[in-house]
């Protein structure tokens, strides 16, 4: 089993991409729904990662 | 109204259920699969076993159900829960010989918890299969 190296945005990317697919799909009853649903999960986790990214910068000081 | 009465509907005979939802849990997306939905079984799949694979590869440590004290109890089985139940992941990972430790490091701690939540995602998607399965869902 080959190793992976990632940074914490990239694992974190990872996460939200795959989360947010299955979260689309097991949430809404029509394919349009589950597409919305699924785009906007990953913005959630998009934003609430650079949110917090900042957060930790500043509260470092 | 009409929520009441669709609440009301008896479950169904559980032989109707019992295949998909138990495929759901050994295969990932095998449940949809089973149902013919198929595009959502392939994407379920997809997306779960990747999220496992990755976690095995940023060598995450798998759980142990372990007693103490209720922070390490419930850690431990709950983190346990989440790796069994990513059904025939986990098992041919132990049948395979995958033992790593936990080891400080945030890769590795990437991994563990790739792994742990490949196994709540097929949770979710087992819940959606029954729901399918019984009709309450289309």
């Amino acid at each position: 089993m080959p190793k992976m190296t990632l940074s914490h945005f990239e694992a974190s990317m990872l996460f939200a991409l795959f989360t947010s697919v299955v979260l689309g799909v097991v949430t809404k009853r029509t394919d349009r729904d589950r597409l919305h649903y699924g785009i906007y999960t990953f913005v959630c986790f998009f934003v609430a990662l650079f949110g917090l990214g900042w957060l930790m910068y500043f509260g470092h000081g | 109204m009409a929520k009441e009465k669709e609440q009301k509907q008896p479950l169904p005979p559980v032989a109707e259920w019992a295949p998909a939802l138990a495929l759901s849990w050994l295969v990932p997306g095998g449940g949809h699969l089973l149902l013919k939905r198929t595009g959502r079984g392939l994407l379920l799949m997809a997306s779960i076993t990747l999220m496992f694979l990755c976690g095995l590869m940023m060598r995450g440590a798998m759980f142990q159900p372990e007693s103490g004290d209720l922070l390490t109890t419930l850690i431990n089985t709950g983190g346990f829960i989440g790796d069994v139940a990513s059904g025939i992941l986990y098992l041919l990972s132990q049948w395979l010989g995958y033992n790593q430790p936990d080891m400080p490091g945030a890769v590795h701690d990437y991994g563990t918890k790739f792994l742990v939540t490949a196994g709540l995602l097929n949770i979710l998607a087992m819940v959606d299969a029954f729901d399918i399965a019984v009709r309450r869902k289309d």
